[in-house]
Order: C-alpha cells, then structure tokens, then sequence
C-alpha cells in the first residue's frame, strides 16, 4: 500500500532521513521506535507530505506521491495523521471538528457530514461530548476526538504521531483502547510511540530507527526478546 | 501663581466640539488604514516575492519616518507637484490612514504568525485547501491576537492626531491654540484639551480590557 525508496530528508545541512527504503502493505500495524531525534517524526510527517523529502520516492496505492504534478490535498484525504498536541481546531466543537474536513474536502452535505461525524464520535466513546470544545476536554478525550476527525474522512492508513505523549498517565489507556479497536476493524497504521508494551502486543512489525536510518525491523516478539543491532539493545534497556 | 480656568468657561463648548472632530478623522483613518493593512498583511504573507517585497518596502517607509513629515508631504508637497490643494481633512485622513496601514499590517501578521502551527498542519494533513484553512482555521484564532493590538493603535492614533492641529485642522488641540490665542493664556486650555485626551485614552483602554476578557472568556469554551 505505501512503498518508500530511498527516502532521503536533509534539513539545511543536517541529515535527518539517510536513505530509506521500506513499505507497509494494507492492513498492516507498523510501529516506529527509537531515541529522540532518529528523525520518526520527520518519516511520518514524510509520508503524508507534510514534509517534502529531500530525495527518494514514495508510492501510495500504486500512484506516486512525490513526483511534480500530484494532488497534495487528494493524497491527504486518503491519510488521517494524529498528532502529539491533538491540534484540534479550538473555537469548534467536538463535532464541528469531526464535520469540517469532511464539508470542506469531500463536499459532504451539513447533514451528511454529522451522521458520519457522529458516527465517528461514537467510535472513540464521546457521543455526549460532541458540543464540547476542546478547552472543556481531558487530554484523553482531546486525542480521542483527533482521531475521530481523522477517521471522519474515511482514510486509507493512520498515522499517529506519539499520540499518548502529552498525556497523563491515567488517560494513556483510553486513547491507547481506541487505537487497539482501529487495529481490530483492520485499519492500516503507523505508530511512532514510546509505549513499548502497546507496540508488543498490537504491532504486526517494529521499525527502529536511529539517526535518519532504520537499524533493525522485523516481527515484535523477535525484536523485542532478541535485538540484532546493539544500539537497539542500549535503546530497549533504557526503555524497558 | 496665576491660574484662572474661569478664563475658558465660554470656550468650553468649542473646545468640546473638537471631541467629534478628532473622534471622527481617527475612526476614518483607522478603517482606511484596517483595510490597506489587510491587504499589505496578505501581500506579506503570500508566495509571491514582489507582493512581499512591496508590502515591506511600504511598512518600512510608513514606519521608518515620522508621521508629521508625511502629514507634511501630503498636505504641502502633493499639491506643489500637482497643483491642486487638499482640503485638510483629507489631507489629514490620507496621512493617518496611509501611516496605521503599515502598523496595522504588522499586526495582523503578526497575529497570524502567533497561531499555533500545528492548527495549520492539521488542516492541511486532512486535506483541506490553502484558502478555506485561512478563512476558517487559521483568522479566526489570529483575530483574537489581533484585536487588542489593534485597540492599542486605535489609542496611539487617538493621541498623535493632534499632530494635525499643524495643518489647520480643527481638532481638540487646534481649538485649545486658538483658545490660546485669544485670551493670551496658554496653560488653562492646554491643561483642558490634555484632561480630554486623558479621559478618551482611559475609556478606550476600558472597552480593549473588556474586549479582552470577552475573548479570554470564550477561549475557556
Ligand atoms: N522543521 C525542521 N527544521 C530543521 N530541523 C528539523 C526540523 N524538524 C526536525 N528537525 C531535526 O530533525 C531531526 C529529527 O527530528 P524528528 O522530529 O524527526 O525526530 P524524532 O525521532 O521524531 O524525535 P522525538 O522522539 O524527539 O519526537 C532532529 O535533529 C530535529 O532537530
Ligand atoms: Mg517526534
């Protein structure tokens, strides 16, 4: 579904992504660990082209998305992305954020768009919030409502950026909760995440990466009992 | 010591009058100067190098020199060049417009910078286009930086037009000199026009206070 050749990003002079090569295929959870600054956000943030790689390619569906004359803006209908901060939109209720994207970019009807907005809300638990705006939420019910609005435009493949870091601890597990039901409705995902134990148990693959490069990938039970490389070992035995 | 406000008892009501002149010119000057100040802000913020180019050349001059030279110019030079005089009050305007246009783009920039990023990127990551993200996401969180730091230059305006009084126009402190002028007194009027200042500067920091709070409010949902 998603096939990455040679990826390359520099900022300035400084290399973040060193030549990666990977794909991640329909249905598929791949989780992305690795100490700060290995460049995961900067991978993620690639695929959806929040960030223009630097060189290289990548292909979604078959059509590529890094050549001169693609659509930006339909490629990224098809991508939801979560975000650390949960960016939601501020002066929106929960369910005007979960009902704009899909009004703007798909031209959904008002109606239309707060069955499947409501639809969504549903699905991440938050039926009797959806007149909230995000300042009267947790930060559990804040991420949660992120994704929803991700989810409203029906994508192809989530992309979650450390969804939980910015939680407190006691939220981690409800928005963790609604990521494992995405998992289990067969959604294809990439997860960069600090949550060793959640990417154990719901990861089809583990990507690590270390300074702009993937170290080591392979099945999470293989990875986490028996890593290759030593850097991944120093990294699990700070982690775990 | 020789201080007699009876002396200006029967200017009063002429010295008053000067409040809705002075009000009058700074609310024009201020919508002219919202106006240009939005279109230089996009000309700033736009992908196109000669937009931006010209929006900060004219921030530059407009701030970079004082504002009674360009009262100066406008009202004397313009009409040396193209023989006919500007009434004053429009000469005034053009000066007070052209000057808060170059301020009030800076504003509005910098209230749009001042948005968090990550709204921008949420948007774009769903797909949605450059202009509808502007008009729904990104101006209606920078209107809340930007409409007390506009209340600001509505203040600042306020106390520099009497700087129009060296043109001729009959604002408060053009009728405080003329005042002067005719009872040979200069610190009863001056003390007077300077209480009215005072009092316009205090209510108007009183609505910003309250408009403020308003927004601080409704940012708590
Ligand atoms: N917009 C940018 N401009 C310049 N440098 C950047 C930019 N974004 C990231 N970098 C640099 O790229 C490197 C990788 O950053 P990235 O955010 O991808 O790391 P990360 O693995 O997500 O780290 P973390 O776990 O802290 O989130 C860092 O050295 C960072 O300073
Ligand atoms: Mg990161």
């Amino acid at each position: 579904m998603i096939k990455v050749e040679q990826l390359t990003k520099k900022f300035g002079e400084n290399l973040v992504l060193n030549n990666i090569t990977t794909s991640i295929h329909k249905g598929e959870v791949v989780a992305i660990i690795g100490p700060s600054g290995s460049g995961k956000s900067t991978f993620l943030r690639c695929l959806n082209l929040l960030e223009r790689p630097s060189s290289g390619k990548i292909w979604m569906n078959g059509t590529e998305i890094t050549g001169q004359k693609v659509n930006i803006q339909g490629i990224r209908k098809n991508i939801g992305m979560v975000f650390q901060q949960f960016n939601l939109f501020p002066h929106m209720t929960a369910l005007e954020n979960v009902t704009y994207a899909p009004r703007i970019v798909k031209k959904l009807s008002p109606q239309e768009a707060e069955e499947k907005g409501r639809a969504v809300l549903a699905r991440v638990g938050l039926s009797e919030k959806e007149m909230s705006y995000p300042a009267q939420l947790s930060g559990g019910q804040k991420q949660r409502v992120a994704i929803a609005r991700a989810l409203a435009m029906e994508p192809d493949i989530m992309l979650f950026d450390e969804p939980t870091s910015a939680l407190d601890p006691e939220m981690v597990k409800e928005v963790l909760d609604v990521m494992k039901g995405l998992v289990d409705t067969g959604m294809t995902m990439v997860v960069v995440t600090h949550e060793m134990k959640f990417a154990e148990e719901v990861a089809d693959r583990i990507l690590f990466m270390d300074q702009g490069v993937i170290m080591e990938e392979g099945k999470p039970e293989e990875f986490f009992r028996n890593p290759q490389t030593n850097r991944a070992r120093d990294f699990l035995s700070k982690v775990l | 010591m020789n201080l007699d406000f009876t002396t200006i008892i029967d200017y009063i009501p002429f010295i008053l009058g000067g409040i809705g002149t002075t009000l009058q010119f700074v609310s024009v000057s201020i919508l002219i100067g919202l106006l240009l100040g939005t279109l230089l802000a996009i000309c700033k913020i736009a992908n196109n190098k000669i937009l931006q180019g010209f929006a900060h050349g004219y921030t530059s001059i407009f701030r970079g020199t004082p504002l009674l030279l360009q009262l100066m110019l406008i009202h004397y030079a313009i009409p040396q060049l193209t023989g006919y005089n500007t009434p004053t009050y429009v000469s005034a305007i053009l000066a007070f417009g052209l000057n808060s246009g170059a301020y009030v783009s800076e504003i509005i920039r910098a209230g749009i910078l001042a948005v968090d990023p990550g709204q921008q990127e949420a948007a774009l990551a769903l797909g949605v286009p450059k202009r509808p993200m502007m008009i729904h996401i990104i101006l209606p969180q920078a209107f809340k930086n930007i409409l007390p730091a506009l209340i600001n230059e509505f203040i600042t305006l306020t106390k520099e037009s009497s700087l129009v009084s060296t043109i001729g126009y009959l604002d408060l402190m053009r009728r405080a000199q003329i005042v002067e002028a005719n009872i040979y007194r200069s610190f009863e009027p001056l003390i007077f026009v300077g209480f009215i200042y005072w009092i316009m500067v205090f209510i108007l920091s009183k609505i910003g206070r309250l408009i403020e709070w308003r927004l601080r409010q409704s940012d708590k949902g």
